[in-house]
């Protein structure tokens, strides 16, 4: 298995995290070691089993097309560090 | 060189649930920023999405009336990106396992049928709306919108030009409007349009490098943002240069596309299956009281419309467009058995005010029985053409019954013989001149005398039986 520097540093991009050149270097090759252990499922001959979608042998649990109250604008906005007019403000987005 | 486009149209439309896909919180449009807000919208910890079942018969709805193929399972996936109208930071969506796959959308290229197949329908959840600041470097978010339901609907590349373009676009339409699911609206973005544009020369069989047009919120946006693509698309190909694969937004004010820089990255969305929703299950059963529930839909109402009241392809395509004109037809047609004149009087005096207005015709003052009145008027020769015209455009601001407009306004017509002929044989007395030019074989000179009839009679005689009757008075000696 494996996996490249460049690769950890594209998921780290991916997920807006920095590291450190010792950091990108560890995470590299923990992240081999998890792959490499996980690779030994490809051992086994899956093909004619269903595929798992959920750890919770459940399906269709759904809820009524009902509108219930909404929660209070103030607390919407409560963790915002910055509002306006009961917007959320951030940094332009477009050019 | 020819060159062919081909273009694949991936459409967003906005469900009109009462609430949103995965919680309780309302979907009408307009509110207050973020008043339609709760936890599930914003991704407070703890909180887990809860399915709309209303927002998977609606899915089966469309996937019936496009002859997809429905899946027993499928499954919600995220979509992981980072954008500020995005508040978990994934959106959820579906991604191998949709709820449908295939079928297809008919259009009507010339005098041709053509299939658009489409490659998937699935359900989605909206994400929030950003307002760019003219002046400050700031955005401002609104999450109103986040979590409600979308449907998305992406087309093969079948489409060959951007007049396909707007067919598909409008019967797509069309149909979530019989269907009932979706309002349609482009200009408020309850249906949104993005398209996958590349141009091959005529015969090629290769697809060249795509390019994904977004920012089209109206048919015409549609339709100008194509041409304008495979114009500068054909210019590169000729002049040699790349088409780069890249997304480019319409700029409504200059009319041209415009490379969207910044998000040149390819996309990673690294999908998988959403662990807080479980597999839907969808069985025969399910499908099948679905099926129970939809309407006659635009394809089979089309036919019938030229079968049974013999009317046009094309008549029948326009009037088709909306269930309500359709049905408006039938009342018409039911009372005023003439399908030619009805459709005729629609698909230019209705439509045009209908267009003018951006108004469906059962919001109007506009009833079949007005309106058929109005035919019978004319039809009985009470009234000429040109003042049905004029009385038809006051029924539809007042909704008053044509025969009282007729009487107040004296717009009926002249059509008793005796009358009009006294008024020919004097005004033929009175112009021997002209009599001798006619006779002499200017034939046009009865023009000269049919306007003297319309002055003596303030325009109110019928100018069929003026013609007759001064044709006769001036050939007879």
């Amino acid at each position: 298995m494996g996996i490249s520097k460049e690769e950890v540093l594209h998921v780290a991009h991916l997920a807006r995290l920095e590291f450190s050149e010792e950091e990108v270097e560890l995470f590299t090759t923990q992240l081999a070691d998890i792959l490499d252990y996980v690779a030994q499922l490809n051992e086994l001959d899956t093909s004619k089993i269903e595929p798992t979608y959920h750890a919770v042998p459940m399906s269709n649990v759904f809820r009524k097309d009902e509108v219930k109250p909404s929660s209070p604008v103030e607390d919407v906005l409560a963790n915002a560090p910055e509002r306006e007019n009961g917007f959320f403000v951030v940094p332009k987005v477009i050019k | 060189m020819q060159f062919e486009a081909v273009i694949g149209l991936e459409v967003h439309a906005q469900l009109t649930t009462a609430s949103k896909i995965f919680c309780s919180c309302s979907t009408a449009f307009g509110a207050a920023p973020n008043t339609h807000v709760c936890e599930v919208c914003m991704a407070a910890p703890g909180t887990l999405p809860v399915l709309n079942k209303k927002v998977v018969d609606y899915a089966i709805k469309l996937a019936l009336a496009t002859n997809a193929t429905i899946h027993p399972v499928a499954v919600f996936a995220r979509k992981n990106y980072f954008y500020p109208d995005l508040p978990k930071g994934y959106q959820i969506s579906q991604y191998d396992l949709p709820i449908a796959t295939g079928g297809y959308i008919q259009i009507e290229v010339g005098s041709q049928t053509k299939r658009i197949r489409l490659v998937r329908i699935h359900m989605e959840e909206d994400a929030g709306k950003l307002i760019h600041d003219e002046h400050r470097p700031v955005s401002f978010v609104d999450f109103n919108r986040t979590g409600v339901p979308l449907l998305e609907i992406v087309s093969e590349p079948d489409i060959r030009s951007p007049e396909e373009a707007v067919a598909y676009l409008k019967k797509l339409r069309a149909i979530l409007r019989y269907l009932e699911i979706c309002d349609g609206n482009m200009e408020e973005g309850s249906l949104r349009c993005d398209a996958n544009i590349s141009i091959r020369p005529l015969g090629s069989k290769e697809l060249g490098t795509k390019v994904e047009l977004k920012n089209m919120n109206s048919f015409k946006h549609v339709q100008r943002a194509l041409e304008y693509e495979i114009r500068r698309q054909t210019a590169l190909y000729l002049d040699g240069k790349e088409i780069i694969q890249e997304t480019r937004l319409f700029d409504v004010e200059k009319g041209v596309t415009v490379s969207m820089r910044g998000k040149e990255e390819a996309h990673d969305y690294r999908y998988f299956p959403d662990p807080d929703l479980v597999p839907l299950k969808v069985d025969d059963q399910w499908v099948e009281d679905i099926r129970q529930t939809l309407p006659e839909l635009p394809d089979v109402k089309k036919e019938r419309f030229m079968k049974e009241y013999g009317l046009p392809a094309y008549d029948a395509e326009i009037i088709i467009s909306s269930r309500h004109l359709a049905e408006f037809f039938e009342a018409c047609v039911k009372i005023f058995p003439k399908p030619k004149i009805v459709s005729n009087w629609i698909m230019t005096e209705v439509l045009r005010e209908l267009n003018r207005e951006g108004k469906e015709i059962h919001e109007t003052k506009l009833t079949p029985e007005l309106f058929t009145e109005l035919l019978k008027l004319l039809e009985d020769n009470v009234i000429s053409s040109t003042a049905a015209k004029k009385v038809f455009s006051e029924v539809y601001k007042t909704g008053k019954r044509p025969a009282q407009i007729v009487e107040e306004q004296g717009l009926r017509q002249e059509s008793d013989e005796e009358t009009l002929r006294a008024i020919c044989q004097k005004l033929v007395k009175e112009h021997p001149k002209e009599v001798e030019k006619y006779r002499s074989g200017k034939k046009g000179v009865i023009g000269f005398f049919v306007g003297q009839v319309m002055r003596e009679t303030k325009g109110k005689a019928n100018p069929k039986v003026v013609n007759k009757l001064l044709t006769e008075l001036l050939e007879s000696e």
